[in-house]
């Protein structure tokens, strides 16, 4: 009884401590990304300058895939997560199931300074990435391949070729080689998008599952050309491989920042939300790893020189030559139709 | 009431409670992490929206995709055992009919592979097969092809790779069953005027089938579950069941559809198995006896 009472003494101030802690603490917020060099890149590009800008504490985790998580942690009623950066189409569906907050705008300038195609009611780009045509510099020692429709000309460009194992980009590239225009790309016409894959298909010696695969794929010279994200080849090209790559009708994306429905720092998620916008803020990305900065203002504060810029998806010269793809489609119910379809295709 | 006072029987109860606690944490294991899991899978598989369901195990009628898997995977599965049981039944045979040493040498190299990561292995296979790959520019240099061949991102590389893993599981059972063939059969066989064809044809060959099932049995079913190396291997030709389960999961979000085709694959290994102990008892296919 005694050593209870003794216990019991002598915790109440710890606890009256503990109390403080969290509320000295409160303004902090939970980020969450992919993991890897890609969330390393951001804690020194975006993280910690925000952090310091607003004085908030930005504790970090990560999962490769949020989507199973956003769905856990809201339906337990108590999420633990505040701010997400996941592929587009997450936010949008988590939206729209009620997983997601509506970005208010009235409380984030810099939000509502960006393009109106760079953001939607759930959520605001992040930085940017490209599906881009890359191809063996080897092969290809002069004309390479330039666009889609160089692609699937398999007699003018004779050799082997991987497309992703997955049709977000790859229906795109099918319809450019078919003669679509980039403004009239929306809403796909998948049944031409099947029938032009369907003639390059004998020539596709891999089908790729992820973006180490692809890049190995053109380092150790097994295809010739292939569609792969552009951080991935130029990485490899760093390294000394004979490969290079085109931004040329490239498959403009974005991941994004999104707030969970019932985040527990929701406030300081928003602030957050916007100063990781700011075009300075924003600017520091190319910096640390070969992914664009969202907001095209970052390519106007000076930081970014204009060699960078020209190897960075997002910058306007290289953005104007690319096809944006639309999260808002590829959520939809066509879109998730196409899922099923492809993986039909693939079995023919 | 005699019972209680005879002394055997309370020795037979004391030695069964005995037993079941020393089992008793085997058992919670296996309960917990296999029994209860595969209940909750296949509980999973029967349920649609809050209420039963077989919308799951319909789709294994409409859904052209679930047919190819399953047909290319017991393609591959097939033509995996029956390559493995030619090239592991000359190794059993040999192993089995050499001195000691050199028999647990043959093992030994059998069985060093396997220690190597799968992954590894994966990997291994694809710097010898690719296009650019040491095969190919043996074969080039020989002046043998004037064309690189494609062995990989195929079925052929992904089947290639399978039966280098899996190898020691034809080999070993082949090898038990061999070493329990009489010598003195053999020498009959032969005292009796049979040639070495013939004796290996009426006298080895029958001995040996239960060896023959048990191997077969076990590649047989541990191909149905491969994932990582036709993943890696097969270039997105190779369709497997478990990269279907995976794909539900990953890209559908269908954990009721993913469920029902794990459900059908372990049925199918239960009936490969039930079918394998019709002909040698089943314990001796697990190489207790």
């Amino acid at each position: 009884m005694k050593l209870i009472s003794m216990g019991l003494r002598y915790s109440t101030p710890l606890i009256g401590m503990l109390c403080l802690g969290t509320a000295a603490q409160a303004d902090e917020v939970m980020f969450v990304s992919q993991g890897g060099a890609y969330q390393e890149a951001q804690t020194k590009a975006i993280l910690d300058p925000v952090a310091a800008k607003l004085g908030i504490t930005v504790k970090q985790d990560s999962a490769p895939d949020a989507w199973p998580v956003i769905r856990t942690q809201t339906a337990t009623g108590k999420p633990i997560w505040d701010v997400i950066d996941t592929p587009t189409k997450d936010c949008v569906r988590g939206g729209e199931q009620g997983m997601i907050e509506k970005l208010d705008l009235t409380q984030m300038p810099n939000v509502a300074a960006m393009p109106a195609a760079y953001r939607n009611d759930y959520s605001v780009a992040y930085e940017f990435y490209s599906s881009v045509l890359a191809y063996s510099t080897d092969t290809y020692k002069t004309d390479p391949p330039k666009s889609w429709a160089d692609f699937w000309d398999v007699k003018k460009y004779p050799g082997t070729r991987a497309l992703r194992n997955h049709p977000l980009a790859t229906l795109e590239a099918a319809l450019l080689a078919d003669g679509v225009k980039p403004a009239e790309m929306y809403p796909l016409d998948v049944d031409r998008a099947f029938r032009k894959l369907a003639e390059i298909k004998p020539y596709v010696t891999v089908w790729w599952t992820s973006g180490a695969q692809s890049a190995q794929l053109l380092a150790d010279g097994e295809v010739d050309m292939e569609m792969a994200w552009n951080g991935r080849v130029s990485a490899v090209a760093k390294e000394g491989a004979p490969i290079s790559f085109t931004y040329n009708e490239g498959m403009l994306q974005y991941t994004s920042l999104c707030i969970l429905k019932g985040a527990p720092n929701a406030a300081t998620a928003i602030k957050f939300v916007d100063a990781a916008l700011d075009p300075e803020i924003q600017a520091n990305f190319p910096a640390y790893i070969d992914y664009g900065p969202a907001n095209p203002k970052a390519y106007a504060t000076g930081k970014i020189s204009p060699e960078r810029a020209a190897e960075m998806p997002s910058s306007p010269d290289n953005a104007a030559v690319q096809v944006l793809v639309s999260s808002e489609w590829w959520s939809s119910p066509a879109g998730e139709d196409v899922l099923k379809r492809w993986a039909e295709f693939i079995q023919q | 009431m005699t019972t209680l006072t005879n002394p055997e029987v309370v020795q037979a109860r004391q030695d069964r409670r005995l037993v079941l606690m020393l089992l008793a944490p085997a058992l919670l294991v296996v309960g917990c992490l296999m029994i209860v899991p595969l209940c909750w899978l296949a509980w999973q598989s029967v349920r649609q929206d809050g209420g039963f369901s077989l919308i799951h195990y319909q789709r294994f009628f409409t859904d052209g995709i679930y047919l190819t898997a399953f047909g290319q995977t017991f393609r591959i599965a097939f033509t995996v055992t029956l390559i493995a049981l030619l090239i592991g039944y000359p190794i059993a045979c040999l192993a089995a009919t050499v001195s000691r040493g050199w028999s647990m040498l043959i093992l030994a190299a059998v069985l060093l592979p396997f220690w190597t990561s799968v992954l590894v292995r994966a990997y291994a296979w694809l710097i010898l097969l690719q296009r650019k790959g040491l095969v190919n520019s043996l074969l080039m240099k020989l002046g043998l092809i004037d064309q690189p061949l494609i062995l990989v991102n195929n079925e052929f590389g992904t089947v290639m790779a399978t039966i280098h893993i899996l190898l020691p599981f034809m080999v070993l059972p082949l090898y038990a069953a061999m070493q329990k063939i009489p010598t003195e059969l053999i020498m009959a066989g032969a005292s009796l005027g049979g040639r070495p064809g013939f004796v290996f044809r009426t006298v080895w060959l029958p001995l040996s089938v239960p060896g023959m099932v048990a191997g077969s049995a076990l590649v047989f079913v541990l191909t149905l579950g491969f994932y990582i190396t036709p993943e890696l291997l097969g270039g997105g030709r190779a369709f497997m069941v478990s990269m279907l389960v995976a794909r539900n999961i990953e890209v559908y979000n269908e954990w009721g559809a993913a469920s029902s085709i794990s459900i059908v694959l372990l049925a199918c290994v239960l009936l490969i198995f039930r079918l394998a102990s019709a002909i040698i008892p089943f314990e001796r296919i697990m190489g207790t006896r």
